[in-house]
């Protein structure tokens, strides 16, 4: 294991050494998409010039050597959640996909009229719309456990709702405005006593934290590789072998399938089941590069070293006119989302851009949350392995100007 | 003032700063001189789709010349649609829909306007250009 040297590790990421409008750049928009390390690049690139091939259909050599690829990179996914064994791993395109997925598969298996969903009230798009769609489709309901001005679940909500029988629950591991972190665990635990299956997006935990899906005995584990510094286009879908045994295929076509006739369609075995079509192996690979990127560091320093960014830029932000938090969770993880009094967030971002510095504005994927707290919008900075005390501060710095021009 | 003799102007305003910082303090000043929209339009149907802000835009014909008032929650979009009014206001529905918008790439605002904001600017022009064309109709 490697020691986590900061300088060895921002080598590792070439597009952060840049300027951009003349300035260096700070890149504070990782909750949105992390930057890919030269391992990861390098994986796809080597892929594409030596194995690319179709996989699991070839007789010949490049072929076998690509689905063993593709095969041992989900053995290393498997391995870094903790799964049980590799064929609960669905390669998907990333959390949306896998999220789409288990709202129509789950839908079909689980739904009917009357029928009932929990989400949380800090939902991302991806985690409530699927699920909305369904029940509007087959006639079901929506719950939504409650939360509180701090951005925490209120559990007590949660049991109540519990009690009305809802067929699965999908809640955020960590939300991506907010930064709570939820008692994901004990949230599985309730439902469970009620043997209700629970599905938990890990969109925004798997770059940051450890994620042990046997340990948290979640039903379900979705989550996208680029935003755990791998490509694009890659994501994942943990299952229990139960479970995706159960729930029918989401997509057909090529793969999928067992024997096929004009009559009828058997479909092929867990997880192939759900691959429908060629996947994107390239991609796969990059996320097995990512994962063993991420292994290769003592992850407990590298939380440590982002749990004092989170630290170092709320307490600096305190120190501004003027400022609101949106989301005071005593848990809270990878980014700050906040408001400064009469300022309109997209212009500081606007600004800000300016100084080189890349935060994210608007309602970042969850409408409902802002309406709750009756905003439009906020400033989310969010950060990742790679950032350094030093971006904060010209952060800050920039933050204190545009305030200045804007006011 | 014809519109492209206002467009010649702002390109030369724009041209004597190099710094966007500067340009971006210019848009900020101009926002706060923006005719504000009377209080009764300043509700959905004079919203424009499009921003990631508000904005909202109101026009009246007077003596064949059209006037636009409008506003924003965000300062900077206020400072680009005042500069499309600047541009607009107290012309005619029809010098304004053959009016040619090539100044907007001479002081390369677009370039500079992240795409969000772009398509907010595009939908500004639209929504005076929807204006123009229904107030030529009703002359």
């Amino acid at each position: 294991m490697k020691r986590f040297d900061i300088e060895e590790v921002r080598k590792q990421f070439p597009v952060l050494d840049q300027k951009v409008y003349g300035r260096q750049l700070v890149y504070f928009d990782n909750a949105a998409t992390t930057q890919k390390p030269l391992c990861v690049i390098e994986r796809e690139r080597d892929y594409y010039l030596n194995e690319n091939c179709n996989i699991h259909r070839g007789v010949h050599y490049l072929s076998q050597m690509a689905t063993e690829a593709y095969e041992n990179a989900r053995k290393t996914v498997a391995a870094f959640i903790n799964a049980r064994k590799s064929e609960e791993i669905v390669f998907t395109r990333g959390t949306t996909e896998s999220l789409n997925l288990l709202a129509t598969s789950l839908g079909h298996l689980l739904i009917n009229k009357g029928d009932k969903v929990v989400v949380s009230a800090m939902e991302h798009h991806s985690n409530m719309v699927p699920w909305q769609q369904m029940l509007i489709r087959e006639g079901g309901e929506l719950l939504v456990i409650k939360m509180d001005e701090n951005g925490i679940l209120d559990l007590n909500h949660y049991a109540e709702l519990l009690k009305q029988r809802p067929k699965v629950v999908s809640i955020a591991h960590i939300s991506n405005t907010l930064a709570t972190v939820n008692p994901v665990k004990e949230m599985i635990r309730m439902a469970h006593e009620h043997d209700i299956p629970v599905i938990v997006d890990g969109a925004q935990s798997m770059a940051h934290q450890v994620i042990d899906v046997q340990d948290l005995d979640c039903d379900f584990y979705v989550f996208s590789g680029h935003k755990m510094y791998a490509p694009m286009g890659i994501g994942g879908l943990y299952g229990k072998t139960e479970w995706l045994e159960k729930i029918p295929p989401y997509q057909f076509g090529g793969e999928m399938v067992d024997k096929v006739s004009f009559e009828k369609t058997t479909f092929n075995k867990v997880p192939f089941k759900f691959e429908a079509g060629t996947p994107n192996v390239g991609a796969a690979l990059g996320l097995e590069a990512a994962v063993k990127f991420i292994q290769s560091f003592d992850r407990q320093e590298v939380e440590r070293h982002e749990d004092m960014l989170l630290n170092y830029a709320t307490e600096r932000l305190k120190d501004i006119d003027g400022i609101r938090f949106v989301g005071q969770a005593p848990r809270r993880n990878g980014l700050v989302s906040f408001l400064i009094d009469g300022i309109h967030p997209y212009d500081l971002g606007t600004i800000i851009d300016k100084m080189g510095v890349a935060v994210r504005t608007g309602h970042h994927c969850a409408e409902p949350v802002m309406t709750f707290f009756g905003i439009a919008g906020t400033v989310r900075a969010s950060f990742a392995m790679y950032n350094t005390k030093e971006e904060i501060d010209i952060f800050i710095k920039a933050v204190e100007k545009a305030a200045m021009m804007l006011r | 003032m014809t519109i492209k003799e206002i467009q010649d102007s702002i390109v030369e305003d724009f041209s004597m700063l190099d710094d966007w910082m500067d340009r971006y303090s210019m848009l900020i000043e101009m926002g706060k001189e923006c005719p504000m929209i009377d209080t009764q339009y300043r509700n959905d149907e004079h919203l424009i789709n499009g921003c990631q802000s508000r904005v909202w835009l109101h026009a009246e014909l007077k003596d064949g010349k059209i006037y636009f008032t409008a506003d924003s929650d965000a300062v900077i979009t206020k400072g680009i649609i005042y500069l499309l009014i600047k541009v607009f206001s107290g012309q005619t529905p029809s010098d304004i829909l053959a009016a040619d918008m090539g100044f907007l790439d001479e002081i390369g605002l677009k370039e500079h306007l992240s795409p969000t904001r772009s398509n907010g600017l595009l939908s500004m022009i639209k929504q005076m250009l929807i204006y123009a064309e229904t107030m030529k109709v009703e002359r």
